[in-house]
């Protein structure tokens, strides 16, 4: 396409608008707050095990979404490969605890490697994740790693939009295949199932489900604050403006490619975390939870609730994944038809998600279009 | 050498099947910025018209012929239909598009599972397109080679489309200037539908040629919709020959790897060897020259 996009137009504070009162100041905090409650505090006592584990499951969506929220809302970097940093994250942790799960027995190998008997010595690249310190760190340092190899490469050469979209989602597809073609050493299609220990906790006594459930709530809600205070910051700005027009970002100065590097590697620990907690909640990580389908069911819940809100974006992710797993065993073919839909709607019609669907009504309502919000666009390519 | 030869020939004939998915995705994507990953769903349509008039229609070998142009108006039918209800309305968010569309494949691969139920199901081949050629050692299978035929026709039919007539003129003229072509009185809506139409029903002429070495399902589609970008992103957009020289590149370097290593790893390393090339032309192989700074 040779045609030019249109600039979004940017907000300008309204002069006319008295300044902002005592509870717009503390909106955010308190939001912040009401969350915190409804998570550790009402949450555990209102939910039974089964659904307090469901929803630990949904929150490590919701972790993704935060990134997704960073990169692709405020950066207009479709990022289609979550996938990949997700698994890294969940396949480094399962491998720790497999292999933690492996000595509590006395054995050497995890229990599916005994079974595709590929000979008695573990391979060297499974070694030092023996080390709980060394697993842990790598569930955020290796998918940032691999993010940052790649994003390097890609944004030094202004490889963007639509093309940079798709080399991500291959990237998803390369690593479910390659995992799935290394049976004997990563579990193939099974991927690493069957966890039964997380660092010397038994994992099927509920109370230490339930500690699962609050280390997984917490983390969500500090990197919430996190991504908070990155999208308030200069950098936050700079990231806008980066999204919005690239080109007079670089003839300001600034180096695009370094600003959009953050913002991917940021957002894949996010995901590799994300991962990592995702195994001691469902004890299970495989090939089929990271690949293309999976990545951009990550991107889903973000575009629903609304990419450019940090709330709406994690509010949508969870919405998403309740509404996909309470519809889809009652109702396969619906669910699949009223996802579709979704999808095609929120973003299709209400770019913003339904985060935005209150100003959209209030506009409709009030017909002034002096000052209106810059409607978050998906980038330009 | 007939090894070498012979690994060549399924490198090529790897490369003719990407060639006949990723030919009507250098229409929609390359040449109009639209990232539609209905695509692969239009080719799934192509094949599953197929399979229905197989049912229909005695004899393989006629019910293909018929198939050809049955299932480019089939699936170029839908993508008219796609482009007029959705995609005029995000021309300028080429983002959009990519989800916008992955929604509508979600509904299309759920009516074909509904329609045709979820398990594969097989056509059968022409008799004539079951055997092998074998000349000088080298062994050709009459399958691959028509497919092989099909995807040169293919490429050859849409240069001459896009050089020789006049609404080749008007899709170019569009995609190089849109703005320029509206007020010289192109009806840049009605050239866009075409365009969509043509490459959406190639798509469904790639689905046909797929039913001939591979089931058909309602997910066949998306096994090949990343594949199908990646030839349009390496070989650089709005330019045929890019698209031609990439699939049959990227077919061969698939096969040599895959008969030196394993599926898996010759995919992943086809990827590296993808980011590597584009470090080197970021805009891909051929790219259209324009003075926009984007």
């Amino acid at each position: 396409m040779t045609t030019t996009t249109p600039l979004p137009e940017k907000t300008v504070p309204d002069p006319a608008e008295p300044p902002p009162s005592l509870l717009d100041r503390f909106r955010v905090p308190g939001a912040f707050l009401l969350g915190a409650v409804l998570l550790l505090g009402v949450a555990p006592l209102a939910l039974s095990d089964f659904r307090l584990n469901l929803l630990a499951k949904y929150l490590c969506y919701a972790i993704v979404a935060v990134g997704v929220s960073l990169a692709w809302g405020r950066g207009g970097l479709l990022v289609l490969g979550q996938g990949v940093f997700f698994g890294l994250g969940g396949y480094a942790m399962a491998m720790h605890l497999k292999l933690a799960d492996a000595a509590d027995t006395g054995q050497t190998l995890p229990d599916f490697m005994q079974l595709y008997g590929t000979g008695d010595t573990l391979p060297w690249w499974w070694q030092p994740f023996a080390n709980p310190l060394f697993a842990l760190a790598m569930t955020v340092l290796l998918p940032m790693a691999v993010a940052a190899l790649v994003g390097f490469f890609v944004f030094r050469r202004r490889v963007k939009g639509a093309y940079f979209a798709i080399l991500s989602q291959a990237l998803a597809a390369a690593l479910a295949i390659w995992l799935v073609g290394q049976q004997a050493t990563t579990g193939g299609t099974n991927g690493l199932t069957d966890i039964q220990g997380f660092f010397g906790y038994d994992l099927n006594d509920p109370v230490n489900q339930k500690m699962v459930y609050f280390i997984i709530a917490a983390v969500l809600l500090l990197l919430m604050a996190l991504a908070r205070q990155l999208f308030v910051s200069r950098y936050g700005e700079l990231l806008v403006a980066v999204r919005d027009s690239e080109e007079r970002v670089r003839f300001l100065g600034y180096d695009p490619a370094g600003v959009k590097l953050v913002a991917y590697v940021v957002a894949a620990g996010m995901a590799g975390l994300a991962g990592a907690l995702f195994v001691p909640a469902v004890g299970i990580i495989s090939p089929a939870l990271i690949g293309i389908v999976p990545s951009i069911g990550f991107v889903i819940g973000a575009a629903v609730g609304g990419r450019a809100s940090l709330v709406g974006a994690v509010l949508g992710a969870l919405a998403v994944a309740w509404a996909q797993s309470t519809l889809s065993d009652a109702f396969p073919a619906a669910w699949t038809y009223l996802q579709g839909l979704l999808f095609v709607l929120a973003v299709g019609f209400l770019p913003g998600g339904l985060a935005s669907l209150a100003v959209v009504v209030r506009r409709r309502r009030t017909p002034r279009t002096t000052t209106t919000t810059a409607a978050p666009t998906g980038g330009t390519a | 050498m007939t090894v070498i030869l012979n690994q060549s020939f399924t490198g090529i004939s790897i490369g003719a099947v990407l060639l006949l998915i990723a030919l009507g995705l250098t229409l929609t994507f390359g040449q109009m910025g639209v990232i539609n990953m209905a695509h692969g769903e239009f080719i799934m349509a192509g094949a599953y018209t197929t399979y229905v008039l197989q049912k229909s229609i005695s004899g393989a070998g006629a019910s293909l012929l018929v198939a050809l142009p049955v299932a480019f108006l089939v699936a170029g039918a839908m993508g008219a239909l796609l482009e007029w209800l959705l995609i005029r309305r995000l021309y300028t968010r080429p983002l959009d598009t990519l989800l916008v569309t992955w929604g509508v494949s979600l509904m299309l691969q759920q009516l074909a599972r509904d329609i045709f139920g979820a398990p594969n199901v097989q056509t059968a081949a022409p008799d004539l397109l079951t055997g092998n050629i074998s000349v000088g050692g080298i062994t050709f299978a009459n399958n691959r080679l028509f497919i092989l035929g099909l995807a040169l026709l293919c490429v050859l039919g849409l240069t001459l489309i896009l050089r020789l007539t006049p609404l080749g003129r008007r899709i170019r003229a569009v995609v190089q200037n849109r703005d320029l072509a509206e007020v010289s009185g192109i009806a840049t809506e009605r050239v866009d539908r075409t365009t969509f139409f043509i490459g959406s029903g190639l798509a469904g002429v790639a689905g046909v040629a797929l039913t001939l070495v591979g089931p058909i399902g309602p997910t066949m589609g998306t096994n090949y919709i990343v594949d199908a970008f990646l030839v349009v992103v390496v070989g650089g957009v709005a330019q045929l020959k890019g698209s031609v020289i990439t699939a049959f590149a990227l077919g061969v370097l698939q096969s040599v790897l895959e008969y030196s290593t394993t599926v898996s790893v010759a995919k992943v390393v086809v990827l590296v060897a993808i980011v590597a090339f584009l470090q080197w032309r970021p805009q891909g192989l051929y790219t259209l020259r324009t003075r926009s700074l984007a």
